[in-house]
């Protein structure tokens, strides 16, 4: 395929952009340049190796389906577009994503999902440290476990994770949500298990519904989150800090 | 009558002096350090340590007022498809709303945005105020990320990746509850109410290679219209600037420890990091074995304070500085005015640097709704645009005295040292000798 040409051969086609011909500076500014109302709604990803910061800052509402395994960044500042990756991702998939959803087939690096505002993230597979951290409204659904320092100073939103979670979950967490279902290595600072109770049962079926999640109920879970206790300062807490 | 052997007179020590008393008191009475805004208040080698050589028979003067001296520099012209074009060489730092009152940085941007200049947004993300009303606005992106969303990305002029400052490199940012508003907990997805740490390092990256790809995702998200900065504490001001540099930044901005905060320990403002005038050599040094001095710009700041300042700056090599706290002081902070109030505090204006409390009898550093009527933000933009223009124009007579029509022509041979300290920190002349300590040997 010429590198300056575009496959479109029917109507509702996907939009295919090849790796291997085009430039991820091309890919990222067609998908920029979509007006809202846009009819080209479906975007196909071929070859992207592990390339960096692909489909990021995307702000309309279309399909992308990666083919194929990426590199840090991922769908990065996402607002709204409903992203997968056929693969696994590198560090950062979905960092500050503001709105949409992306879904990882694979594993996912470092970081998933830092920062996030809103939208969801589903790793069908295992999450590295740190995922969630620092997160800002986002909702993260981990088929497998998650690495340690996972939801560190995390703010708001939701993390359920249907297997086991690495240490130090949950340090110096603010108001978001920790669902875990397997085994936890162990809390950090502030981190506390909680109780769970009929609203979270609902709203942790719903996350579970929203990721595809089947044959798993909510009572399987258990809910932690922050004790509040480092909110304000006091030197007798001096330790945990 | 007795006699009386004549008493000596006493004595305090130098070592164990007042303020070292008062601080070893006030930390066994209440069990924590000291928190306070600003930054290093020790006396440093700074840029009083320099003198401008001026013309003589062999170098001769531009007349002044008459023959043009350029003050103007383009900032981002390595990477970026949209460069930022400043009138002066004199920008205004980054504050976080939240630290600082509405009306303050509705302030800041209509003071630079009158002088031709950018102003910079801080650890609270972007407001509406200071959108409106900066022409140049320069975003920075943070460890917290607080605020951080795409639609400001998009609409500012820069993007400031904020690895460090000078008045505290490797700490993170602190607010205080009594500053966390409603406003401000929801700019930051905080409770209210709650004293707010910031992390001190990147959650979704570390290290020089990750930088190279974290700018290259912002480049992409913003299309490589908008120019990136890479902001640094003065620390290692040689390595930090030369990795920025690999890392892909348009613009380094290296921060002395005279650079103000709005709240962090004492003890880490006074004793962790760089003077200013001992960043801008080894920063400029990286540039020039790079190849890269003028094609990657330098932003210097921490404690520069006139046109004088500004000019021995530019003279060793820097591109423009940034001002936080004159800016402030322009505004009206520690004006002495408010004196009763300050008292009030236990303090005196001038010593006012108990930021983070939010009781700024200015109206500055607070978000208290009936203190921060106390700032006009016209008037006090508009003083803020004096003080620009002078300090521009301080600073053009000083190069028009050493024979140079643009502030950028002026250079560290212009410049001679009072101080052993600072000839070696400047890598200029002792005063009276042709002495540079360090270089050839001595």
């Amino acid at each position: 395929m010429p590198a300056t040409t575009l496959s479109k051969t029917a109507a509702h086609d996907p939009r295919v952009f090849d790796l291997d011909e085009m430039s991820l500076r091309e890919l990222n500014q067609a998908l920029h340049n979509l007006a809202p109302g846009s009819n080209e709604t479906a975007w196909e990803v071929l070859n992207p190796k592990g390339s960096h910061s692909v489909a990021v800052g995307v702000d309309q509402p279309v399909a992308i389906d990666v083919r194929g395994s990426v590199g840090y960044y991922c769908g990065g500042m996402n607002s709204g577009s409903a992203i997968t990756v056929h693969g696994s991702a590198g560090p950062g998939v979905g960092e500050n994503m503001m709105s949409g959803s992306i879904t990882v087939k694979g594993d996912a690096s470092q970081y998933a999902g830092a920062t996030g505002k809103g939208g969801l993230l589903v790793i069908e597979g295992n999450a590295s440290s740190r995922c969630g951290i620092s997160m800002k409204g986002i909702d993260i659904v981990v088929h497998g476990n998650i690495g340690h320092m996972s939801a560190f100073m995390a703010q708001s939103g939701n993390l359920v994770v249907l297997g086991d979670a690495g240490d130090a979950l949950g340090d110096s967490i603010y108001e978001a949500r920790l669902f875990v279902r397997g085994k936890v290595d162990s809390l950090g600072a502030d981190c506390i298990a909680k109780e769970m109770r009929t609203e979270h049962l609902e709203l942790l079926q719903g996350l579970l519904d929203r990721a595809g999640v089947t044959g798993v109920k909510p009572s399987e879970f258990k809910r932690y989150g922050s004790a509040r206790t480092l909110y304000n300062f006091n030197i007798d807490n001096a330790d945990a800090y | 009558m007795t006699y009386r052997n004549p008493p000596t007179t006493p004595r305090k020590s130098a070592t164990f002096d007042d303020y070292t008393l008062s601080e070893i008191r006030r930390a066994a009475a209440t069990g924590i350090y000291d928190i306070r805004g600003a930054g290093a208040k020790r006396k440093l080698p700074h840029f009083d340590d320099l003198l401008f050589l001026g013309a003589s028979i062999s170098r001769y003067p531009l007349e002044g007022y008459r023959e043009r001296c350029d003050t103007s520099v383009v900032l981002g012209s390595r990477h970026a498809k949209k460069p930022i074009e400043l009138k002066i060489p004199i920008t205004i730092a980054g504050m976080s709303f939240g630290s600082l009152s509405g009306p303050a940085k509705e302030a800041l941007g209509r003071g630079a945005t009158l002088s031709g200049t950018s102003t910079t947004t801080g650890d609270g993300g972007m407001t509406e105020e200071e959108r409106g009303h900066s022409k140049q606005l320069v975003y920075q992106y943070l460890p917290s990320r607080y605020g951080m969303n795409l639609r400001d990305l998009r609409r500012a002029d820069a993007i400031e990746v904020v690895v460090g400052q000078g008045a505290k490199p490797g700490g993170g940012g602190m607010l205080l509850g009594q500053k966390i508003s409603d406003r401000v907990a929801e700019m930051r997805t905080l409770p209210k109410g709650i004293d707010q740490r910031s992390a001190s390092r990147h959650p979704d990256w570390t290290g020089p290679d990750d930088l190279e790809i974290k700018i290259l995702e912002l480049r992409e998200i913003t299309d490589w219209e908008k120019p990136i900065y890479v902001k640094v504490g003065g620390a290692r001001p040689y390595y930090d600037t030369a990795l920025a540099v690999k890392a892909g930044a348009d613009v380094v901005v290296v921060d002395g420890m005279q650079g103000g905060t709005a709240a962090t320990q004492e003890v880490f403002i006074e004793n962790v990091g760089q003077p200013t005038l001992a960043c801008i050599r080894p920063a400029v040094q990286a540039l020039q074995d790079l190849g890269m001095h003028r094609k990657v710009q330098l932003i210097v700041s921490g404690g520069i304070r006139n046109g004088a300042d500004v000019a021995k700056a530019l003279a060793l090599g820097v591109d423009a500085v940034s001002i936080g706290t004159a800016a402030l002081v322009a505004l009206g902070d520690n004006d002495p005015r408010w004196e009763a109030e300050y008292n009030e505090l236990g303090t005196t204006a001038g010593a006012y640097d108990d930021w983070h409390e939010g009781r700024d009898p200015a109206g500055i550093t607070t978000q208290d709704p009936e203190l921060m009527k106390r700032v006009d933000p016209v008037a006090a933009g508009r003083r803020l645009a004096n003080y620009l223009k002078v300090m521009t124009l301080e600073a053009q007579t000083i190069a028009r005295a050493c024979g140079k029509n643009s502030l950028h022509n002026l250079e560290p041979e212009d410049l001679v040292a009072l101080t052993i300290e600072a000839a070696a920190m400047a890598g200029v002349p002792l005063a009276g000798t042709n002495w540079i300590p360090g270089k050839n040997g001595f």
